[in-house]
């Protein structure tokens, strides 16, 4: 269930707070719509977007504002998930946020001049960056805040009763996973202040998404969350079935659910055998990549590619399954068995791997809540939200599954909810398998779905709709929509502007591993240098969705 | 030059070029430094796992330190924001070294072509060896480091091939 409010800027703030007093606590996603090329004249060039959930995760609330100027008040005092998320509005759209503990560019770099995602920004104007941000200032007033260090009246300053040393962490770092930068303040071992710059992997999805059309788009999902393709996928073509008002086959709702659960499992693999990597338990990460390569295998035999699989298509999905498919994926379910119970009989009853990951990197509830994190981190503090639980949708009521939830919000806790996840994505793939409705995978309109290639070439309408789908795209009516899905990392959600043609006019990808990446500075202050190191591993930051 | 000679005699001399003495040698160590950005890193982990296995072509010392490596592999999108970082760890490496730009985004920004990914790293340092696909396949790269090696044994890198570079970055 969800509402659209419009709201003028004025009032946002009251709004906003009455709605969390009424039970809309949870900030998913900011962001902006530059409205200065729209089809229908609105009643200001710029609206800043809000969408909050429900605290019984059931509902959602997208709330819009005008804004007559470029600047509007920070509710980063409400929710401490919106300090970064504001930062990127101003950084992609240049709008100033008052109050702003600390506005600055995100994703984009220091030298960078304008706001990309303004539609008065040519989408393929680079600048070039010649020197790497210090991370200095932000240090500095972070350990001013933190009483750290005090200021001279010179205007230096000076470290009280602490020697610091400062160390970054990454870019380019074994252990940070892609390019993430932390920069820490230690004492000794222990960190004392930490900020961490992001945006290293910025590759402009949503601007690019303005020049593609909707079928065009689908492969740049799969590079989003790289290690679970098909969930990207698959939440993509979600939101645009929902805004057409299509209903997809029964049979398709199963493939698809037998994907996520797959890709699931997929995901977690390497996210588990990478944070091992990281403790020294090398050996497991055999038996995790194993049964990954095999899951390869299978996914490249049904969509011809490993990784990237751009499986899924507005209405359904590219072909069937191929004759052969399930006994596949059975033999690959009982190596991802096999994989799974060699690790934990490695690591379950090791004491080595409990003082390692027990009480280390905890974020309590109350604050993963704030920060906005969702799947199997906020789930690891003891949150029981799962959208296939709370939002059901594709039928996930009709299989039988638990939520694997934690207690501590630790290393530990982390990567057990991700084990478990595996055990209950594997019940839901056999559910599925047995009961995989026989017809057709995708739905019967011509202007959604492609024809079929005999059609295209031996008939002249199945030529000349081929042609106009692929040229003109899928038309989408106007409005504005935003609907998500739980992937590997939690909420994955898409909110799309329309202008009733091929191409969204606007997209925004409402990326988990976003606002957990800014819970993490917090997470690491007062551990230990090593433990940042696996605190980061467990949070599964996957740098393609988190900068986008 | 063939070193699986049938036995050899005791107190045998082989005569060959320095040259290529040093060609062999270094055709079975060279010592990969990974920069990995996004997904094509992904496919790099299947690259070295036991299934591709590097190993078998003596280049599985993976470095993250560009002191100690020779031999850089760019995996993955490379932003403008990432460019000096690129840069500084190319220059870090020391003497001889090869780069090889593995998948569509290092060699040409690949399809992102908008405000933020490089057209390709070859815009601020020299690339050696191309290597195509969004993500080549693992063969594809183990393709890439066998032709390396052939190169390297039959002497064709000269020291000096990139010594005119002019890279976007180089004239600040
Ligand atoms: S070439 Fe393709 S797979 Fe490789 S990093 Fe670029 S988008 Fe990802």
């Amino acid at each position: 269930m969800f509402e659209n409010i419009t709201v003028t800027s004025d009032k946002i703030h009251l709004f906003i707070r009455k709605k969390v007093a009424d039970g809309f606590n949870y900030l998913l996603d900011i962001t902006a719509v530059d409205y200065t090329e729209y089809s229908t004249p609105q009643k200001e060039d710029f609206a800043i977007i809000y969408i909050l959930r429900h605290e019984n995760f059931k509902q959602h609330l997208v709330i819009k504002t005008y804004l007559h100027q470029l600047i509007i008040d920070s509710i980063s005092y409400i929710f401490k998930g919106a300090n970064w998320l504001e930062r990127e509005v101003y950084d992609q759209y240049g709008v100033i946020f008052t109050n702003h503990p600390n506005l600055r560019r995100i994703l984009n770099h220091r030298e960078f001049i304008g706001h990309p995602l303004q539609k008065s920004y040519p989408i393929t104007k680079g600048q070039f960056l010649h020197e790497v941000d210090d991370l200095i200032d932000e240090m500095n007033n972070r350990l001013l805040s933190k009483d750290v260090v005090c200021k001279l009246d010179n205007g230096y300053f000076s470290e009280c009763n602490k020697d610091l040393m400062f160390l970054n962490l990454g870019p380019s770092h074994p252990a940070s996973h892609g390019t993430i930068r932390t920069f820490v303040a230690l004492d000794g071992e222990t960190i004392e202040c930490a900020v961490s710059e992001i945006g290293y992997l910025h590759r402009g999805f949503e601007k690019s998404c303005e020049n593609h059309t909707y079928s065009q788009i689908i492969p740049y999902t799969d590079r989003l969350n790289y290690c679970s393709a098909i969930s990207n996928n698959i939440a993509f073509v979600k939101t645009i079935e929902e805004m057409l008002g299509v209903q997809i086959t029964k049979r398709a709702e199963a493939i698809r659910v037998m994907l996520l659960e797959l890709s699931r499992i997929e995901d977690h693999l390497v996210c588990l055998a990478a944070v091992l990597v990281d403790m020294g338990a090398l050996t497991n990460y055999w038996y995790m990549y194993n049964p990954r390569e095999d899951i390869y295998d299978v996914l490249s035999k049904l969509t011809g590619a490993r990784l990237t699989n751009s499986y899924m298509r507005v209405g359904g999905m590219a072909h069937d399954l191929y004759s052969g498919f399930e006994e596949d994926l059975q033999k690959v379910i009982e190596k991802i068995e096999y994989g799974v119970e060699q690790t934990l009989s490695l690591i379950k009853h090791n004491r080595i791997f409990h003082d390692r990951t027990q009480n280390v990197g905890i974020i309590s509830q109350e604050d993963a809540l704030s920060y906005a994190m969702t799947g199997p981190n906020l789930r690891a503090t003891g949150v029981s939200f799962d959208m296939r639980k709370d939002t059901p949708y594709y039928g996930y009521e009709k299989y039988e599954f638990d939520v694997i939830v934690g207690s501590v919000g630790d290393v530990y806790d982390r990567i057990m909810v991700r084990f478990g996840e595996i055990d209950e994505s594997i019940k839901i793939i056999n559910q599925v398998m047995q009961t995989l409705p026989q017809g057709e995978i995708n739905i019967k309109d011509a202007s959604i779905v492609l024809p079929k290639k005999e059609a295209v070439y031996t008939t002249i309408e199945g030529a000349m709709n081929q042609f106009k789908l692929t040229y003109e795209g899928i038309k989408v009516p106007l409005g504005e929509h935003y609907s998500s899905l739980e992937a590997t990392n939690g909420e994955l959600g898409f909110f799309i502007v329309s202008d009733g043609s091929g191409t969204p006019y606007k997209v925004k990808v409402k990326a988990p591993s976003f606002t957990s990446m800014s819970a993490y500075p917090q997470m690491i202050e007062g551990a230990q240098l090593a433990d940042a190191i696996l605190t980061l591993g467990s949070l599964n930051i996957i740098a393609g969705e988190m900068d986008r | 030059m063939e070193l699986n000679l049938p036995s050899l005699p005791l107190e045998t001399a082989i005569t060959t070029k320095l040259d290529e003495a040093i060609g062999w040698a270094r055709e079975s160590s060279l010592w990969p430094m990974i920069f990995g950005t996004a997904c094509c890193a992904i496919e790099f982990m299947s690259v070295a796992s036991s299934k591709y296995d590097i190993s078998r072509f003596g280049a599985e010392v993976v470095r993250f330190s560009p002191r100690q490596a020779d031999l850089l592999i760019v995996a993955g999108t490379v932003t403008y924001k990432q460019g000096p970082i690129l840069k500084q760890i190319y220059e870090q490496m020391s003497e001889p070294k090869w780069v090889v730009s593995m998948g569509a985004c290092a060699c040409s920004g690949g399809f992102y072509d908008n405000y933020t990914t490089m057209q390709g790293i070859d815009q601020i340092i020299p690339v050696d060896l191309y290597v195509g696909g969004c993500p080549p396949r693992p063969e594809a790269l183990l393709d890439a480091l066998l032709s390396l090696q052939h190169d390297l044994r039959t002497n064709k890198y000269n020291p000096q091939r990139h010594k005119n570079f002019k890279g976007s970055l180089d004239n600040v």
